[in-house]
């Protein structure tokens, strides 16, 4: 009964822990997919961190910080296909640069504008942020402990950009494989040139694809300050990018795989948390530090061969140029 | 058929086609026009801009001037998207499908017909199995490309262009990676497509091929068109000479070979590539000294592959190199010990190879060499003197400019040769190999690097010579080796050669020389 | 036409990351305006405070040291044809490498502790790139990737390590007890001191002069070795590193293994030099500053050199001005950093275009602008 309890609410933090994973990681697909090395998105994310925990505070509505994410998002996406896809700049040194710049940008703003010292204020008045959502009758189905608290703390308790996330697995599946956009979208990653010839612009399916990844990181920055804590903090993204591009590559660049994992590295995260300085029967004391370091071990092992094999896009990370 | 043929506008017609590149002037006001319904040959040495012009004609590059007419109407081709519009379709020479798609999703891409990909893909196999019986041309539409063997590649490449309402057809170098038998069966297909109305370009640097085909043929010459005549009323030679701008030497200067020891022995060799697949099947043959050995056939037969097992540069699944007594595979000597031992090699693709592109002259000179004592002092490069042994190669083989400094991209394709010549003979070696010695080098240093080959091989050096320029091999070689699906089909002394002979031998024929 | 155009070989190395740099500084610039500051103002304080004094000058090669260190190892890893971007990483861990001697050998005469703690850093650190290096090597893992997990692998072991293992008794933050005076690094002002040349006492150390000595080894390894050749040429083309007899996997492994091992040596200067004691993150991001040193350097030892010091007063110029300006924090230093990164790195092609039309358009098709790998036909 007891570990019943625990596990379901294991079990939500993990959810609550994957989404702003899962929707870099999803990020990341379209802009992998489509050639483009995606090392930008902890600075997508946490730009758009920044802008929409600002916004929200300054005009009290968490929807307005939503759009001020999302713009920042497309508009770091704008600058990072100007570099990548127009100039054929280096795309590992771009996303590096684009994440440093923004670490800087954020708080440096920050306190510019809040005197805080690099914090945004605090959210607290109604509607600026993005709450958990009771779904009916969820008081009611906690009594009955199964399924009535999977009902209860599982599904319902969460905020509008989970439900959000969940509905984005399915279709990005449905637009990656089911649509004109989605068939070209797959070749331009894989063979630009066939692209060309067919008489598709790449430089424009690269735009989209990476100005799709900054949506979706916008909305992944919001979800960070503005409904899993209260503002925005220096660094308050962590690695979610880093991790989220492990993420993408343990699910083999697939949208339900990537969910797969996303969800896998969620969890180590929510156990760590969960099992920091407890003493298991035969384990002892597990360190936090090695649950916590576990996604990434098993990223390079997977990209080592040992757990199965990752076949990135073939085109992956090359500036397309017409001549062969 | 000829009279209703006049009576229409041209299928395509260029007028004043002009295109710098820098410095390179690669289209120089060219004028042409192709009648529709026949199959026209275009035809030029390598960087003769037959490439430049098509990827005008296609949208790839801009011309700097001139009109390009399509039936008798002036368009403008800014990209692929209006050529397709035009109704032009191209097959590039390297295929340009999605390896991981199917063959219906490599064919509807651009054309997918609406947002939603199920009723486009549905609507377009109707289309195409149509387009299959008419033509000919059956591929399984659901299977993955990257599992389909190269010539039914192009032919869902010619079937992508088809179905995108293409009706004038562009062939860029399309035998290249083809066997003859599969050549002949494109050539048929292209005389299905002339039969229905269809126009075709074909553009090679292979006189047999115009002669095959074509009904006319335009020949280019730097840049510029310098010949346009009907193919029944020209001949091979007469096309040659007009390609090369006089009268070809078909015949190098060279005195009879005089072959002294063996040098080097191949026996029962077998090379397979990463998937297993085996390219080079029992090979066994010998070179001796002073004589100039030439490999023939069709690119893709397994020479490449052979070449590069004697280098050292793949490994052999089976089979002996044995050179000076010792066995080269079973010692497992990489290509710097087999140099050591005095085996030399010209690579087939000098920028993917043989230099650094990157690197000046000089470093690029020592490649391969930079752990001679020569080269060292004191445990660091000795500078100087990889300096001096560049600028003594430059001369001694009239490099231009001849600055070590200089990058090597920064010199044409000819003094890039004769530098890698220079540099793989300096160290006198007792065998050379040299794949496609005058790929992509320009016809004085063609002249120049042939009869250096041959002064080797009067210093008496054993030459392998790898060319799939058929005239190449008979110029040079004193014996030649034909090549077919990995095996030495046949052996031919020079004297009893004939284009004819090696071009059956070539296509799989057993001579009469081996078993 | 697409491949980038060629420029001469000054523009190449001089007049491009100038542009560039100047680029985003007025970007910098901007974002200080857009703050309320003055720029030209803020420009004014941060070179006063990187170069105004030997106090400041000490801080800004101070910092420099690190960048040095890093930036090389970058360089050689770039060269072989790998992007390295563990170096933070790697400096972290050879760090450990030099702090355990420092705290285990901190009673030996520090002439005995040095070349220890080189060693030390340098092996911890080439061990650390040892084993990206071996998955890219031998089983094609992308080399990028791994060494971004290594570098939070590393983190998570150093927390780990501090947290639980090294911790000084007693304590609360993670850290380990401060190293045996013979473990400290000589300041540079005691070493200019004993020569009679007075300077004020700042955290530069002899690791500057390591670091100096380091650059000249990479030059003289890259530039005129067999080794170094080979290296480069498995870098610019590995297929013709085989034709040549070069084996490519061998040389990712040695390059990787001497950047690591550079960028290993950070621990000389921070900890030894400075700190004194093993203590959290203390490589500080200067990993990735490395990559942009390497960068804006050119990937060449001089360069490297002079970029390495800019950053250097990037950072001790940055803390003076949030120490004059309210509202600049030192995060405008790392703004400034990222902005030079991507201008530098990522959108050099943005002026190399314009900057090679003119320099076409001055003289016309001398033979040696002229590029025949990419030209039509080819």
């Amino acid at each position: 009964m007891e570990t019943y309890t625990l596990i379901v609410l294991l079990l939500a933090a993990t959810i609550r822990v994957a989404t702003p994973l899962l929707l870099a990681a999803l990020a990341g697909m379209f802009s992998e997919r489509s050639g483009v090395i995606a090392l930008g998105l902890e600075g997508m994310m946490l730009g758009a961190a920044f802008t929409s925990a600002s916004v929200a505070a300054v005009s009290g509505s968490a929807w307005l910080g939503l759009g001020a994410g999302v713009a920042t998002g497309m508009a770091l996406a704008l600058l990072l296909a100007f570099a990548c896809v127009t100039h054929r700049g280096n795309q590992v040194v771009a996303g590096m640069a684009l994440n440093i710049m923004v670490a800087g940008l954020g708080p440096a703003l920050a306190l510019a504008w809040f005197d805080l010292g690099g914090q945004t204020p605090q959210l607290e008045g109604p509607g600026q942020r993005f709450l958990a959502l009771t779904w009916p009758w969820a008081a009611a189905a906690d009594k009955v402990p199964f399924p009535g608290r999977l009902y209860s703390q599982l599904l319902s308790g969460h905020n509008l950009i989970v439900y959000l996330a969940a509905v984005l697995v399915p279709l990005s599946a449905w637009l990656l494989y089911r649509t004109r956009f989605g068939l070209r979208l797959r070749a331009v990653g894989e063979n630009p040139s066939a692209v060309d010839t067919a008489g598709i612009s790449v430089t424009r399916l690269r735009y989209q694809a990476v100005l799709i990844s900054g949506v979706l990181c916008g909305v992944a920055g919001t979800y960070l300050s503005t409904a899993a804590s209260a503002g925005f903090v220096r660094d308050m993204t962590a690695g979610k990018g880093y991790l989220a591009l492990a993420a993408l590559i343990f699910g083999k660049w697939k949208p339900y795989p990537t969910l797969g994992a996303c969800l896998l590295f969620a969890f180590t995260d929510a156990l760590a948390t969960r099992l920091q300085g407890v003493d298991l029967p035969l384990v002892g004391v597990i360190p936090v530090q090695f649950i916590l370091a576990l996604p990434y071990v098993l990223t390079v092992l997977l990209l080592a061969g040992f757990v199965g094999t990752a076949v990135p896009p073939a085109a992956i990370g090359v500036p397309y140029a017409k001549e062969k | 058929m000829v009279e209703e043929i006049n009576s229409l506008p041209p299928a395509l017609e260029l007028r004043g086609i002009d295109k710098r590149f820098g410095a390179v002037h690669a289209n120089r006001d060219l004028s042409f026009a192709v009648a529709a319904g026949t199959v026209h040959g275009v035809i030029g040495e390598n960087g003769a801009g037959k490439s430049t012009l098509m990827n005008i004609i296609y949208g790839f590059h801009r011309a700097d001037a001139g009109e390009i007419r399509v039936h008798g109407k002036p368009v403008e081709i800014h990209s692929p998207q209006d050529a397709i519009a035009a109704g032009i379709g191209m097959v590039h020479q390297h295929f340009m499908l999605v390896e991981n798609f199917t063959v219906l999703e490599n064919i509807v891409l651009g054309v997918e017909g609406g947002p939603r990909l199920a009723g486009g893909l549905a609507s377009a196999r109707a289309g195409l199995e149509q387009l299959a019986r008419d033509y000919g041309l059956d591929v399984p539409l659901d299977t993955v490309v990257s599992e389909l063997p190269v010539g039914l590649q192009q032919r869902v490449e010619i079937l992508k262009a088809l179905h995108r309402g293409a009706d004038l057809l562009i062939l860029d170098e399309p035998t290249a990676v083809l066997t003859p038998q599969e050549a002949d069966q494109l050539f048929k297909m292209l005389g299905r497509l002339r039969a229905q109305g269809k126009t075709v370009i074909l553009v090679t640097h292979k006189l047999r091929e115009i002669m095959a085909v074509t009904d006319r043929v335009t020949v280019m010459r730097q840049g510029a068109v310098v010949a346009e005549v009907a193919t029944r009323a020209t001949s091979s030679r007469d096309l040659a000479e007009k390609m090369v701008g006089r009268a070809v030497l078909l015949q190098v200067e060279k005195g009879p070979a005089q072959p002294g020891a063996t040098l080097l022995t191949v026996r029962d060799l077998e090379v397979t590539d990463r998937l297993g697949v085996p390219r080079v099947k029992g090979v066994s043959f010998t070179l001796r000294a002073g004589e100039i050995v030439g490999l023939a056939g069709v690119a893709g037969n397994g020479q490449s592959e052979l070449l590069e097992a004697l280098a050292g540069i793949r490994a052999p699944s089976r089979g002996e190199i044995v050179l000076g007594g010792r066995d080269l595979v079973r010692e497992g000597l990489d290509p710097r010990a087999r140099r050591h031992l005095g085996l030399a090699h010209v690579p087939e693709d000098r920028l993917r190879m043989g230099v650094v592109t990157g690197f000046s002259a000089q470093d690029n000179a020592i490649l391969g060499y930079h752990d001679l004592p020569a080269y060292q002092r004191g445990g660091l490069l000795n500078r100087a003197a990889i300096l001096g042994g560049c600028e003594r190669k430059m001369a001694a083989y009239d490099v231009r400019p001849p600055n070590p400094h200089l990058r090597i991209a920064a010199f044409s394709g000819g003094n890039q040769q004769k530098l890698v010549l220079a540099r793989e003979i300096d160290s006198d070696p007792r065998v050379l190999l040299v794949g496609q010695p005058t790929r992509g080098v320009d016809i004085g240093a063609i002249e120049f690097i042939h009869q250096k080959l041959v002064a080797l091989r009067d210093a008496g050096k054993a030459l392998l010579l790898v060319s799939v320029e058929l005239d190449e091999i008979l110029g040079l070689a004193d014996r030649i080796l034909v090549m077919n699906a990995g095996e030495i089909v046949g052996e031919l002394a020079r004297a009893e050669a004939t284009e004819e002979k090696i071009g059956l031998m070539m296509a799989g024929v057993k001579g009469e020389g081996r078993a | 036409m697409s491949p980038p155009a060629k420029l001469p070989r000054w523009a190449e190395l001089g007049l491009l990351p100038a542009i560039n740099l100047i680029a985003a500084l007025l970007l910098s610039g901007a974002i200080i305006r857009l703050i309320g500051e003055s720029p030209w103002a803020a420009l004014k304080l941060m070179a006063d405070g990187a170069f105004g004094s030997q106090e400041s000058i000490g801080y800004t090669f101070y910092y420099a040291t690190n960048f040095i260190f890093t930036g090389l190892a970058v360089a050689v890893a770039y060269h072989a044809g790998l992007f390295n971007i563990g170096a933070e990483g790697q400096a972290y861990i050879g760090g450990l490498g030099t702090g355990l001697v420092c705290l285990w050998l901190g009673a030996w005469p520090f002439w005995a502790v040095l070349p220890l703690a080189i060693l030390a850093g340098a092996l911890f650190g080439a061990a650390w790139a040892f084993i990206p290096a071996w998955l890219q090597a031998r089983r094609g893992s992308h080399i990028v990737i791994t060494t971004i997990m290594f570098n939070f692998i590393a983190s998570a072991l150093m927390t780990w390590l501090l947290v639980n293992v090294l911790i000084r008794p007693g304590q609360q933050s993670p850290e380990t007890r401060e190293f045996a005076p013979n473990a400290f690094m000589p300041g540079l002002h005691t070493l200019l001191g004993k020569i009679g040349i007075p300077f004020t006492s700042t955290p530069l150390n002899l690791a500057f002069l390591l670091a100096l000595a380091a650059a000249a080894l990479v030059w003289v390894l890259l530039w005129r070795t067999r080794w170094g050749y080979a290296l480069r040429v498995a870098g610019r083309n590995p297929a013709a590193a085989v034709y040549a007899g070069i084996r490519p996997p061998r040389v990712t492994l040695g390059a990787m293994l001497l950047s690591g091992a550079l960028a290993g040596s950070l621990g000389l200067n921070e900890l030894m030099g400075s700190q004194h004691r093993i203590l959290l993150d203390f490589p500080g991001g200067a990993g990735f500053v490395g990559i942009a040193v390497a960068l804006m350097g050119r990937n060449q030892p001089v360069g490297i050199f002079l970029a390495a010091v800019l950053f250097g007063a990037l950072v001790q110029g940055g803390s003076q001005l949030s120490f004059d300006m309210p509202h600049v924090n030192r995060d405008m230093v790392v703004v400034i950093q990222g902005l030079v990164i991507l201008l530098c790195g990522a959108m050099e092609n943005v002026f190399r275009g314009p900057l090679s039309r003119l320099f076409a358009g001055k003289t016309r098709s001398p033979k040696s602008e002229i590029r025949n790998d990419g030209g039509p036909d080819a």
